[in-house]
């Protein structure tokens, strides 16, 4: 009999020079409070999070802060360069995000679109392309466009994250099959970003085969995100572990599960 | 002489380092990163880094997001 957990161990998610068991990276925006997110981060098993990148306020000058509530012995930080409407802005965000944080990491998010977030493509290739140059493991937010995942792979992206529906939203995957497509295609690791709503939207995307979910709002905003964050975790290795068991083909009719021989019968031969 | 700061111009009294920027706005020198001219000045070169009249100083922190 096998061991899920053997097999589990031996499946990891690499990407440049990182290596992790969980397939799920969380968020640290719109929880409640950081004590919440705290939990909820230690409930997902997730070992990256992600923060954002801003202005310190000189006005009020805060004691504790978010890297107070991230333990960086067990979760990796991936900053972002959320916020972002320029290729220079981005590269100056992740510049700045290098020094504070001492990490080549780098989710790159360069906003097209202030209603939808969709990304500027364009602005996101000359960013990743100056970023890949500068030494950084680059991790772009783009569309679910299969041309343009390739694009990035090819400039040295060590991933590529298609959005499964608009940041925040919680609508699920909109668009299965030009996710399944990017993941048939790349030659990098896939991992969907935003638009994740609840527990089956991430088992859905990971039975597409994508090889990571990157979350916030769905697991930050659901009425208990503790709760959530675990349920997430579950769906995840869920929906990594039916991808890899391959599931059955589909039929119109039915399929009897029980013999249909030996059948015992009450009517007179 | 006068420096753009996180957006805002302010009046200064001086070219100055960036660790004597920091000392004056009454920011922590540790959990931000600064950048002056849309480059980054490194720590180590908080000592001798100066700060001089028109020049634009950027000052961040990790913050909550997706």
């Amino acid at each position: 009999m096998g061991n899920p957990d053997v097999n589990r161990s031996a499946d990891t998610l690499r990407f440049g020079r990182y290596e992790m068991t969980s397939r799920l990276i969380v968020g640290t925006g719109k929880y409640p409070s950081l004590d919440v997110m705290q939990a909820a981060h230690e409930a997902s098993g997730a070992e990256m999070v992600t923060v954002a990148i801003r202005r310190i306020n000189l006005d009020n000058a805060d004691g504790r802060t978010l890297l107070d509530y991230i333990d960086r012995t067990s979760h990796t930080i991936l900053p972002n360069t959320a916020g972002c409407y320029s290729a220079k802005d981005a590269v100056l965000t992740a510049q700045l995000a290098r020094e504070l944080l001492q990490t080549d990491l780098i989710k790159l998010e360069v906003i097209g679109d202030a209603q939808t977030l969709h990304p500027d493509t364009r602005e996101t290739l000359v960013a990743a392309e100056q970023l890949v140059n500068d030494g950084f493991t680059v991790l772009p937010y783009i569309g679910d466009d299969p041309v343009a995942c390739k694009e990035l792979e090819a400039l040295g992206c060590a991933a590529v994250m298609p959005l499964a529906a608009p940041i925040g939203s919680g609508l699920g995957v909109c668009n299965p099959y030009s996710i399944a497509i990017i993941k048939e295609r790349a030659g990098v690791p896939v991992i969907v970003d935003a638009g994740v709503g609840t527990a089956s939207d991430a088992a859905i995307a990971m039975e597409l085969g994508v090889d990571a979910l990157l979350m916030n709002t769905g697991i930050a905003r659901a009425r208990d995100p503790v709760l959530m964050a675990a349920a997430m975790k579950h769906a995840v290795i869920a929906g990594r572990q039916a991808f890899l068991a391959g599931r059955m083909q589909k039929r119109l009719y039915a399929d009897a599960s029980s013999p249909m021989r030996d059948l015992i019968s009450t009517q007179a031969p | 002489m006068k420096a753009t700061i996180n957006g805002r111009i302010r009046e200064l009294p001086g070219e100055l380092t960036v660790d004597a920027l920091l000392k004056l706005l009454g920011t922590p020198s540790t959990g931000v990163a600064v950048a002056r001219n849309d480059r980054v000045v490194r720590r180590g070169e908080y000592q001798t880094d100066r700060v001089r009249d028109g020049d634009r100083v950027e000052i961040i922190a990790a913050v909550a997001g997706g």
